[in-house]
């Protein structure tokens, strides 16, 4: 389970516009690196990040080897009911790593 | 101090190598561009702070033969770890010599709590090193007064003022006399271990004072330290020693 | 870094030019640095198909001089009021000289409520970025940034 920084108000007034900042710990291998004995290191990277709101997509990104390691976005959404706003990264075999958190919004 | 450093500069005959006076010393965030420090100061953005984290977890965890986690003896970190980064490298009365933070740390674990010491810049000595030394976030870095340290304190800043390597430069040229100037492209900061383990954009990870030595070595193509070298070490603490007083920033980032 | 065939023949960049955008001039197709390369036209003409690309709405802001190209922090934004009739559906990133055009794709809609994302992207050189958004109504809007990169001092190699 790779460490993950999840940035997000706890509390919302409903229909407030808040921003959410991921950062996740992840080397993102390009593919493009040669090693030490001169064959490249093989792509390793995460493909995909997905935001739900309450199980519905909020925010979705295809990312490639030109993102930095340790994948950081951040982003906006609105604050539309109480609930839980889940994030996944996917990588390049296939895994998902999920994370939840509550947001209360009155 | 002073009257090494001069002592010093005749002997090596070299053109002066003025150390930097206290009030114009500053830290490589300054030297930083605006960008890479506003990843330093965002906690929930700063990349070095997921070390901290798996260092957090690594705090907790019960490990070696004697089944112990760093907590069991030394209860919660932020108060029982506050300072210690600060005062390291420290004299270790057992060895004789000073040890840095990522050598006490393994001391602890093969010492107390019978576990295999980790292995230098891997992951989980970084983040465990990360996590002690960002108790110690926003402190002075305290100069020491211990007699013991001085014969490596000595060694220490003889290293930093020889020249070596193909370039035949010494860490004094580029970091006491030509701090500020550019070295093709990138701004020649003072030296100072302000942040350390630190999160270089060029490694794209945490990393230790000692490996970034080792690439300030491999820079003028002189051979570098190896890991736990006790040049090295005596190194670290002359460096630590002109920092004193600066404010500890770990996790800092640079370029 | 592999070789490639930089600016495109002088009858694709005029109609490439052509396509850019009705009553758009050369001048504000600035800035006039270099041409954008064969696989970022061919990555964004397989987003784009043969529509119109529009100047405007759209803000990239990257620093113009980069200390370390591992990580360059990258903030993408487009006006707009994020409903459901009038939001951004999409926006995507594009480098020039990396070994591949493609950065990012980001998937938005009206319950974005601001379209701006920031992320953090590498650039092997000094080169071009160019973002596009797509909207709701299938219109495209771009923007891009010229970013020069400089090495790190001292490292491994």
């Amino acid at each position: 389970m790779a460490r993950v920084l999840i940035n997000l108000p706890a509390r919302a007034k409903r229909g407030e516009v808040i921003e959410i900042k991921t950062l996740i710990a992840h080397p993102m291998e390009t593919g493009y690196r040669v090693g030490p004995i001169g064959t490249a290191i093989p792509r390793d990277i995460i493909n995909r990040f997905v935001c739900t709101y309450n199980g519905a997509e909020v925010f979705r990104a295809e990312l490639f080897p030109a993102i930095a390691a340790n994948p950081f976005i951040a982003f906006f959404t609105v604050a539309t009911e109480s609930g839980e706003i889940a994030f996944s990264w996917t990588d390049d075999h296939g895994e998902t790593q999920t994370e939840v958190r509550q947001i209360t919004v009155e | 101090m002073k009257a090494v450093a001069l002592a010093l500069v005749a002997a090596a005959a070299a053109a002066a190598a003025a150390e930097i006076a206290p009030e114009n010393r500053r830290s490589g965030y300054e030297f930083a561009a605006p960008e890479t420090r506003a990843m330093q100061d965002d906690d929930s953005a700063n990349p070095g702070i997921l070390g901290v984290l798996q260092g957090s977890a690594l705090w907790a965890a019960k490990t070696g033969t004697g089944d112990r986690s760093c907590a069991d003896c030394h209860g919660d970190a932020p108060s029982s770890m506050k300072g210690v980064a600060a005062r390291y490298p420290a004299f270790d009365p057992a060895l004789g010599r000073p040890v840095d933070l990522e050598q006490r740390i393994n001391r602890c674990r093969t010492e107390h709590q019978g576990a295999a010491p980790l292995a230098w810049e891997s992951a989980d000595l970084l983040a465990l090193t990360a996590f002690v030394a960002y108790q110690s976030r926003g402190l002075p870095i305290a100069g020491s007064k211990n007699a013991e340290l001085r014969p490596f304190l000595d060694q220490g800043s003889e290293l930093f003022h020889r020249r070596e390597g193909q370039l035949n430069l010494s860490c004094s040229q580029c970091h006491d006399d030509n701090w500020g100037k550019r070295l093709s492209g990138a701004v020649i900061p003072q030296g100072h271990p302000t942040g350390y383990p630190v999160y270089r954009l060029e490694w794209q990870s945490l990393g230790s004072l000692q490996r970034r030595l080792r690439n300030c070595m491999i820079g003028v193509r002189a051979e570098p330290f190896e890991y736990g070298a006790p040049e090295a070490v005596a190194l670290e603490l002359y460096l630590m020693g002109r920092a004193s007083g600066m404010p500890l920033e770990t996790p800092a980032v640079r370029p | 870094m592999e070789a490639r065939s930089q600016s495109a023949s002088p009858t694709r960049r005029v109609i490439l030019l052509a396509a850019a955008g009705v009553g758009v001039g050369l001048a504000s197709l600035a800035p006039p640095v270099s041409a954008t390369s064969a696989a970022m036209e061919e990555a964004i003409r397989a987003l784009v198909g043969e529509a119109t690309i529009n100047r405007g709405k759209v803000r990239l802001e990257l620093p113009p001089i980069v200390e370390n190209g591992n990580t360059v922090p990258l903030t993408v934004s487009v006006e707009s009021p994020m409903t459901e009739a009038d939001h951004v559906a999409s926006i995507h990133i594009f480098n020039q000289k990396n070994p591949q055009p493609y950065v990012a794709a980001f998937h938005l809609g009206p319950r974005a409520g601001k379209a701006a994302v920031s992320t953090r992207i590498r650039l092997a050189d000094s080169q071009q970025v160019v973002a596009i958004a797509r909207l709701g109504d299938g219109s495209f809007w771009s923007d891009s940034a010229d970013v020069i990169v400089t090495l790190a001092a001292c490292a491994e190699g």
